[in-house]
């Protein structure tokens, strides 16, 4: 049997964390088939039938799928589903709206958050804010998986000529309408998949102050990140926060500049391979999972940080 | 209209939970519970909306073991009218959950069903998409902001990218993220008066619901513990540290 896996796009280009979750669904089974809903995305559908892990595109496009409502991509994919052992995607906000919907539908009991494929049935997934791992193990004839995209590296994007089949449309949705999307632009690279991720929290005492986190992000060319408190704070908009019920992010270097490290927020960044930590408070949770924890009044550290940045003849981009 | 809310009691959120040595679980025994957080937001959007005069009764109903009573019971105490407690025994998996609320949403004939994004414990983000499914509903998960319409909602949501505003119409389930309000606190007053309110308890027995576990667990373990750090003495050593013994900057 074989995976389908439903790609996360806006009609022009796939999502990023899709790649993640195709690595992820070529360790369940080499036969994976990606299923692209959408109006007009033939480009889309053309760029995942080059990755090289992928056997087939299943491409539905329709004007009723310009905006992803969970309602109407869940009608298409019931309809794909007996030909398939799993239905899988990325555990971001895409897939978590649409997962479960599909799952109820089909009598399943979903697996969500995958972190590692141990077999065809059973896998790793972090529970308790990423405080245990559970191992499970679904008996289910369809295993609905979500994945966690930081957990597998991306899928590469070339090389590959899957046949691109097209698909047809299911009934649209009258119980829900999509109104609007308010995306926020920036030239930044994206949390989710950024090298270097500079955060702030409580500690910046304004929204004005994250001028000094932006200034040291520019330097390292890294996103900035936030923890809840400064986002419930006002000091920064939701799509920085970066916890267990914000983004969870793996960068190479991760710098927490006050932020006390409520175990919310640990879950979403304690698998960064680096971790600095600017804090005044020497006690505070955060120097427990920092690998360089610089006790200090970030308001002093953060330009200094600057200007001895500054001083490198080179930083790595 | 009339507003449904699921709550779930789980293990407070300050607490540092801890795996059992055999591996089976975590440790729950002696260990403080509480209201999964964002069940809170939804139960204090849906005494919001009852305050403004747009909902007439708000229920307040759990899935689990009788000590759950109490959430109910918090649930009633910052303003919810009567609460119902569905009595499992032992972990219930989010698919049974939401069979075991269709149930209750047949009974009860809600407009609108209220309850968080996600539980703090397992952290599935699964039920209310299941129920949706289940009823044939409009689903807004992850909602911030909530404006009730004559016959539908619009609902804000937080997604990756910022945010997304969808029209649901009613009857609808709505997911609730941290920031839609600020729960309120129960006051001394209302928790006397919450113990007056009715709790009916039903077996999920009763209701036909099968709710044996479809996901075997097989173990549960610690996380890999992170290698201690140190302490720099200094901006210049934590910048030659990263340069230098780190290598990623």
């Amino acid at each position: 049997m074989s995976v389908l896996l439903i790609a996360e796009h806006n009609n022009k280009e796939v999502k990023p964390f899709t790649l993640n979750a195709i690595s992820a669904a070529s360790q369940i089974n080499e036969d994976v088939h990606v299923l692209v809903i959408g109006s007009n995305s033939e480009e889309v559908a053309k760029s995942i039938s080059q990755v090289p892990n992928v056997k087939k595109v299943i491409n539905v496009n329709n004007p009723i799928y310009e905006n992803y409502l969970a309602e109407n991509y869940t009608s298409v994919i019931i309809k794909l589903s007996g030909n398939y052992s799993h239905i899988v995607c990325s555990a971001n906000t895409f897939g978590k709206n649409l997962m479960p919907r599909v799952a109820a539908l089909l009598d399943v009991s979903q697996v969500s958050d995958i972190t590692k494929v141990i077999s065809e049935d059973t896998f790793q997934r972090p529970i308790y804010a990423g405080n245990a791992f559970a191992t499970v193990k679904s008996n289910d004839k369809i295993k609905c998986v979500t994945i966690r995209p930081t957990s597998f590296d991306p899928a590469p994007t070339s090389g590959g000529s899957a046949e691109i089949q097209n698909g047809d449309a299911a009934e649209a949705t009258e119980i829900t309408k999509f109104i609007k999307k308010e995306e926020i632009k920036s030239d930044r690279p994206e949390l989710g998949t950024a090298r270097v991720v500079v955060s702030g929290g409580r500690g910046m005492q304004s929204g004005e102050n994250f001028k000094l986190i932006t200034a040291v992000a520019d330097k390292l060319n890294a996103a900035i990140g936030a923890s809840r408190a400064a986002v419930d704070a006002g000091y920064i908009t939701n799509d920085h926060q970066v916890g267990q019920t914000g983004k969870v992010v793996v960068p190479d270097l991760y710098i927490a500049v006050g932020i006390s490290g409520a175990i919310q927020h640990l879950a979403g960044m304690k698998e960064s391979k680096v971790i600095v930590a600017i804090n005044k408070d020497g006690e505070a949770p955060i120097f427990s999972v920092a690998d360089y924890g610089l006790e200090a009044d970030l308001f002093d550290a953060l330009p200094k940080f600057l200007e001895e940045l500054n001083k490198l003849n080179t930083i790595q981009k | 209209m009339k507003i449904l809310v699921a709550v779930k009691r789980v293990i407070d959120y300050n607490v540092q939970i801890r795996v059992k040595e055999d591996n089976s679980g975590v440790v729950t025994d002696n260990v403080k519970m509480s209201t999964n957080p964002p069940d809170d937001n939804a139960i204090e959007e849906a005494v919001k909306i009852k305050e403004a005069g747009k909902a007439k009764e708000v229920v307040a109903v759990s899935v689990g073991e009788e000590k759950a009573q109490e959430t109910v019971r918090k649930a009633l105490a910052v303003g919810a009218d009567r609460g119902i407690l569905v009595k499992v025994d032992g972990v219930i998996e989010p698919l049974a959950v939401s069979k075991i609320l269709k149930k209750i949403v047949e009974k009860e004939k809600p407009d609108l069903v209220f309850m968080g994004k996600q539980a703090i414990d397992d952290d599935c983000n699964q039920t209310g998409q299941m129920l949706a499914a289940l009823l044939n509903w409009p689903q807004a998960t992850f909602a911030s902001k909530i404006e009730v319409k004559e016959k539908s909602l619009e609902v804000t949501r937080e997604v990756d990218e910022g945010l997304e505003t969808i029209e649901v119409n009613v009857p609808a389930i709505v997911t609730c993220d941290l920031r839609l309000n600020e729960p309120r606190y129960a006051s001394l007053p209302n928790i006397m008066k919450a113990k007056k309110k009715p709790i009916e308890q039903i077996s999920a027995g009763d209701l036909g619901v099968d709710v044996k576990s479809r996901i075997e667990q097989i173990k549960v373990e610690e996380p890999p513990k992170r290698k201690a750090g140190i302490k720099v003495a200094s901006v210049e050593e934590l910048v030659q540290k990263l340069k230098n013994e780190a290598k990623v900057i």
